[in-house]
Formats: C-alpha cells, sequence, structure tokens
C-alpha cells in the first residue's frame, strides 16, 4: 500500500506551549481518515502542517513522498464553511474554477478546458444547475458543496476537510457522507471533526488528537473497548472514551 | 444643476472637471469593488491619508504635490501592506498610527514651506474645478495601468480576496497580489483625491461599491455597476454644486451616500415584500393541493 501522508515524531509549538506534541501518523492511499479531537486539540493544527501552511517545531513530514510545500498540486483542501464570506459577491462558477488556478495559465482568463474540468467537478456534488448563481443565495449544505467541488476541481489524490458539516443540519450531514464515501472510491479523505457523529459510519480509521494523537480502527470503536484514553468526556453517539 | 450643462458646452474648466470625474469613476468603481468585497476600507483609510505626507514633502520642496502624493501613497501601500501580512496582532493600532504621523507630517512640511500658502483645504477636501489639463492626462494613464493589471491577474485578484488561504495552496502568489492590490489602492487613492480630497476619498471608494454588491451577481458585474454610479455621482454633484457654489467634492458624497442609505431601504423593504409573497405563494399552493385532494 503506498503511503500518502507519513508524520514521524512531529511536534508542534508556540513559544512554549505544546500544540502537537511527538505525533506519529500514517495515511495509507484509500483511507478515509477521521481526526476527532475538541476544540484547541491541535487537529487544525495538524493538518495545516500536512497543507504545508505550518512547519514542524520538530520531525519529519512526508506527503506522497515530498516535503508538504511540493506535494500541493496533489492534495486539496476544504475549508470550514464560516470562513467564506456570504456577501461575497462571486458566482459557483467563479468558486470551484479558483481549484483550477494551479493548473492554469499565470495570466488571463481560465482555459475552456479548465472551465470544463470545473463543471465535472460541479455535477459531481450535484449543483452543476446552480453554477451561475450567487455563491451567498445557496443553502449552507449547497455552499459546502461548492467548496468540495472546488477542491475536486484541482483534481486531487488526497482531500483534507476541516470540520465540513459545522453548520449544516443533520439530513445534510448525512447526504455529504454519502457524497464523500462515493469520492472516497478515488481519492484519499482526511476529514477533521470535533465529534465523531456521523463520522464512525464512513470512515476506516479514527485518529484522536489531544495534543498527541492515538489511531484506532473503526472496528476497535464500534466494538466499545477502547485501549488508550485520550478525553475526559464521552464523544457524540458513539461511545468513545479516550484520555490522555 | 440647468446652469451646469448650459454653461458645459462654452467652460472648458469644467469640460475638463468632467472629464477628470469620469475617468476617477472608472478606477473608483475597479478598485473600489475589491475594497468593499476584501473589506479593508480601513486599511485604504491608512494609504489615503498617509497621502498628505508625502503631497507636504513634495510641496516643501517645490515638486509636483500630485507626483509626491503618489510616491507617498505607494510607500503605505508597501508599508501597510508588509505589516498586515507579518504581524497578525496590532495591525489596526499600526494602520492608524501611520495614517495619523502621514497627516502631521503633510501638515508640517505645509506650515514650513516659505512663500505663498496653499490651501490646505484643497488638499484634504480637493477641488475638481482646479483639475488641470496635465492632470487628466496622469489619471488617464494610471487609469490603464489599473485596467491592464486587473485584465492580466483578475482570477488571482478574486482568488486572494475570496479565501487567501486557498489561493496560497493553488500556489498564488498572494503576497505578491495582496501588496499589488495595496499598490492599485494607492494609485486610486491619488486619483480621487483630485474629485473629493483626502478626507472624503474613502466614501467615494466604497459607496458606489457597496451600492453595486447588493445586486451584482459577480466581481466583473459589480465593477461595471460602481463605475456607473461613481460617473452618475461625480456628474450630478458637480452639477448641484455649480450654481449655488458650494464645494463640489462634499456634494458628490452627500449624494452618493443618500443613494447608499436609500439602497439600504430599498433592499431591506425587497426582501420584506418578497419573502412575505413566498409565504403567500406558499400557502395559496398549499391550499389547491388540499383542493386537488
Amino acid at each position: 500500500m503506498n503511503e500518502v501522508v507519513e508524520i514521524e515524531n512531529v511536534s508542534f509549538r508556540y513559544e512554549d506551549h505544546f500544540v502537537l506534541e511527538n505525533v506519529f501518523l500514517t495515511v495509507n492511499e484509500g483511507d478515509f481518515l477521521g481526526v476527532i479531537g475538541p476544540n484547541g486539540s491541535g487537529k487544525t493544527t495538524m493538518l495545516k502542517i500536512i497543507l504545508g501552511l505550518l512547519h514542524p517545531s520538530s520531525g519529519q513530514i512526508r506527503v506522497f513522498g515530498r516535503s508538504p510545500r511540493h506535494a500541493r498540486h496533489l492534495l486539496s483542501y476544504v475549508p470550514q464553511n464560516a470562513q467564506i464570506d456570504r456577501l461575497f459577491p462571486v458566482s459557483v462558477q467563479d468558486v470551484v474554477l479558483m481549484g483550477r488556478l494551479g493548473a492554469s495559465k499565470a495570466v488571463g482568463r481560465y482555459r475552456s478546458s479548465d472551465v470544463k474540468v470545473a463543471h465535472k467537478a460541479l455535477a459531481e456534488v450535484d449543483l452543476d444547475d446552480l453554477s451561475d448563481h450567487r455563491l451567498g443565495t445557496l443553502s449552507g449544505g449547497q455552499r459546502q458543496r461548492v467548496l468540495i467541488a472546488r477542491a475536486l476541481a484541482s483534481q486531487p489524490r488526497l482531500l483534507l476537510l476541516d470540520e465540513p458539516t459545522s453548520s449544516v443540519d443533520s439530513r445534510v450531514e448525512l447526504g455529504f457522507y454519502e457524497l464523500l464515501k462515493k469520492l472516497n472510491e478515488t481519492v484519499t479523505i482526511l476529514l477533521v471533526s470535533h465529534d465523531l457523529g456521523f463520522v464512525s459510519t464512513y470512515v476506516n480509521r479514527v485518529a484522536c488528537v489531544n495534543r498527541r494523537l492515538v489511531v484506532h480502527r473503526i472496528t476497535e470503536i464500534t466494538g466499545g473497548e477502547i485501549k488508550g484514553d485520550l478525553y475526559d468526556e464521552p464523544m457524540h453517539r458513539i461511545e468513545h472514551v479516550c484520555r490522555i | 444643476m440647468v446652469e451646469f450643462f448650459q454653461v458645459l458646452s462654452s467652460q472648458s474648466f469644467l469640460q475638463t472637471a468632467l472629464t477628470a470625474g469620469l475617468l476617477a469613476s472608472l478606477a473608483c468603481g475597479v478598485i473600489g469593488t475589491y475594497v468593499v468585497a476584501k473589506r479593508i476600507s480601513f486599511i485604504s483609510g491608512g494609504i489615503a491619508h498617509a497621502v498628505l505626507g508625502g503631497m507636504g514633502l513634495a510641496y516643501f520642496w517645490n515638486l509636483n504635490p500630485l507626483h509626491g502624493a503618489l510616491a507617498a501613497a505607494l510607500c503605505a501601500a508597501l508599508i501597510i501592506g508588509v505589516i498586515s501580512l507579518r504581524a497578525e496582532q496590532h495591525e489596526d493600532t499600526i494602520i492608524g498610527a501611520l495614517w495619523a504621523i502621514g497627516m502631521a507630517a503633510g501638515i508640517l512640511f505645509i506650515s514650513r514651506t516659505p512663500g505663498y500658502k496653499v490651501d490646505l483645504m484643497s488638499y484634504l477636501f480637493g477641488n475638481i474645478i482646479m483639475v488641470t489639463r496635465e492632470d487628466v492626462y496622469l489619471i488617464a494613464g494610471l487609469d490603464v495601468v489599473i485596467l491592464v493589471l486587473v485584465l492580466l491577474f483578475y482570477k488571482q485578484f478574486l482568488a486572494v480576496c475570496f479565501d487567501e488561504e486557498f489561493a496560497r495552496l493553488q500556489g498564488v502568489p498572494v503576497d505578491f497580489i495582496y501588496i499589488l492590490l495595496l499598490g492599485l489602492i494607492a494609485v486610486t487613492v491619488v486619483i480621487l483625491i483630485q474629485v473629493v480630497g483626502i478626507i472624503l476619498v474613502i466614501a467615494l471608494l466604497t459607496l458606489p461599491a457597496a451600492i453595486a454588491q447588493q445586486y451584482a451577481r459577480n466581481l466583473a458585474q459589480m465593477m461595471i455597476l460602481a463605475t456607473v454610479l461613481g460617473a452618475v455621482f461625480v456628474i450630478s454633484g458637480l452639477a448641484v454644486s455649480y450654481g449655488p457654489d458650494l464645494p463640489a467634492g462634499a456634494t458628490i458624497i452627500i449624494i452618493s451616500g443618500t443613494f447608499y442609505i436609500l439602497s439600504m431601504i430599498f433592499k431591506a423593504l425587497h426582501v420584506r415584500v418578497s419573502s412575505r409573497l413566498n409565504h403567500v405563494n406558499l400557502k395559496s399552493n398549499h391550499n389547491n393541493n388540499a383542493a386537488d385532494l
């Protein structure tokens, strides 16, 4: 099996304060990995280290066997919905085309092939008919799918998502995970969430983060008995108690 | 107002003023759109006010104040750009300080300049009637620079304004594009200072774009609409102020501000009425469905 992400003994700290400490993690091709942890546990920091936006204070990280900066064209990112300004006057198609920035020419308009890829990505998330609409007029769930389409437009081999369902209701959330499951047939997925919720039904492994990191196979969790303890509070929906 | 259009054909200084106003609307509509969409009017205000330092220094050295303004605006854009990219904390404090220091330096330079005292009010509040033919050429040249750069880097500017982080992951040189954008804002500020002066420049930069934002579906539409609105405000401000001899800059801003408020009220009422209509439609659909059964 090919290793997509290898994190080896990575620590990250702001001055004296450790956000991540001695973290080991391997993500294999085809994985659907859920990274779970409470607010401030370091999970978003870990995501940004994989993306190459932050650099570890110590330790090694390889993404597709390269440094994260040099692997950027192989991965794509879906940020939290709340990070996006709803009033920004931009059409759905223009947002998705941003996923083609890295592949398109440096100056002037996008190529027609880029527009084609963008429409294909929109079709994959079932939003092709809304491509001319202004982003702000869409529902929260639709906007989230636009951001997925934008990530898909760059044709990544690894898709990273940060709290993708934090602002949608549970019906939309379920449809959303069904979509990710379908995408997982071709793309490796790493999904960050503050609770297990529906994630547990779809992922094959769970990494619990709270400064340190413990990986569970999903069968261990649904089995009910977990070794390692990471958290003080029980996780939502699934009785998974981790304590560090 | 009628008087303005009657004398327009015979008075070349009014034609020059009108041309300057229309050319300024173009820069104002295109760049104002970015300022409003990316919500950086405070940063733009910092650039605008720091300009007085450059104007004062140029005046002190007996150079063209407009050239001093351009140099100061570009320097301020670079400094503020680097600060806002590097220092996450105290960004607003540093911009506020630069804002005030620029103005204070300008006033000191002007007060120390020997000989005829320039009318400080015309820097602060603009004097479009005094715009010369050379100024118009400079404004036209700067317009061309703005349009060419925006056309070349339209998709990068959009991506950086919408989501800097994602743009960076796509390999866009975000820092460069951001500082280039602030440079274009600086150029626009210098153009608009001719029309409404330093104090009112942010209003002219943001009000037409803010109205346009309520109706546009994308950035390009917003730019076109904001340019048209800016032109309408500048022309009507000139026309209204001419007869009773009011300050043109302030008149332009009052008209823009009034339209902005009216537009907000209109939009709010529109939303309420359309949501009520939807409600009625739903009800009648419901009744129809009930009748079908």
